[in-house]
């Protein structure tokens, strides 16, 4: 594991461009945070940036655990049939995106699915379909 | 600002990568939710929805980033031990003078997975692609919450 005091050690260029390289990746990084959360961003420190990092990295983790937590609630508020046909919906979306919207339909098991959400489900499709061939 | 430069190596076009591996996050994710969403009786536990809601977002995070991270290789050894997904939540509040970077660094080495063993350069590149992941994933789960109540509520609407 690299440290900066190693790195001082050694000569002053190979420390400068090491320097130079930690700094370019505080900025990429710095980058990546949203706007609210770095204030005068141009001269802040790597040891402020890495800060904010964490909070925000902990605070993605808490949206992901709360957005879990609502969809978890919204599946058992919402009836099979309309959840189903949201999620077979946007699955064809992507497909189509990505090419592989035969195969996503295909690995879905029918079986467990009543009639009424098969229709509700291939109403999906069709529409999606006429948006497919109808796009750029 | 489309300045996302790849040190890893990576033969693929960056701007075509990140499009293919959000579609494939979400549809690693959506067909993650519709098993669960068919498994789960009016007997299964919120929590346990829920649990397997968060898992299949981390899996779906994992796999869209693949083997080409060391963050993501580091999850799915995590997910594949089976072993409870957990990252500290401890917020370091310190009235203490400003840390050095360093010392920010082993903090922010608790919160990115395969954190641990890597160096201070590595972990500052890992770290962007992480949260670059990571809000990508919540906006899918988001979008994917407003599509599903929506539908609802509006079965026939495209």
């Amino acid at each position: 594991m690299s440290s900066r005091r190693a790195r001082s050690r050694q000569s002053t260029s190979s420390s400068r461009i090491a320097d130079e390289q930690i700094n370019d990746l505080v900025c990429k990084l710095q980058a990546v945070l949203p706007e609210s959360r770095i204030r005068g961003a141009d001269r802040i420190s790597a040891a402020r940036v890495l800060q904010e990092t964490c909070n925000y990295i902990r605070s993605l983790h808490r949206d992901v655990d709360d957005l879990s937590e609502r969809l978890s609630e919204l599946l058992n508020n919402t009836e099979a049939s309309s959840a189903q046909a949201a999620i077979i919906r946007s699955l064809l979306i992507c497909g189509t995106k990505t090419g592989l919207g035969q195969v996503e339909f295909l690995r879905l098991d029918w079986s467990k699915t009543s009639l009424a959400e098969k229709l509700a489900i291939l109403q999906a499709g069709r529409l999606n379909t006429k948006q497919a061939n109808h796009g750029p | 600002m489309e300045s996302k430069s790849f040190t890893t190596g990576n033969r693929d076009n960056p701007n075509t990568d990140l499009h293919g591996s959000k579609n494939m996050m979400a549809s690693h994710f959506l067909r993650a939710l519709f098993r669960i969403q068919q498994t789960s009786t009016s007997s299964s536990s919120f929590a346990g929805r829920s649990r397997r809601i968060r898992r299949a977002a981390y899996a779906s995070m994992a796999y869209s980033a693949g083997a080409r991270r060391a963050w993501s290789r580091a999850l799915l050894r995590k997910l594949r031990s089976r072993a409870r997904l957990r990252f500290p939540r401890r917020l370091s509040r310190t009235a203490r003078p400003q840390r050095r970077d360093m010392d920010q660094a082993q903090v922010l080495r608790k919160l990115v997975p395969g954190g641990p063993s890597m160096d201070y350069c590595k972990l500052l590149e890992e770290t962007a692609d992480y949260i670059r992941c990571l809000t990508t994933q919540v906006r899918l789960m988001q979008t994917v919450m407003d599509s599903i109540s929506s539908y609802a509520h509006h079965p026939m609407i495209p």
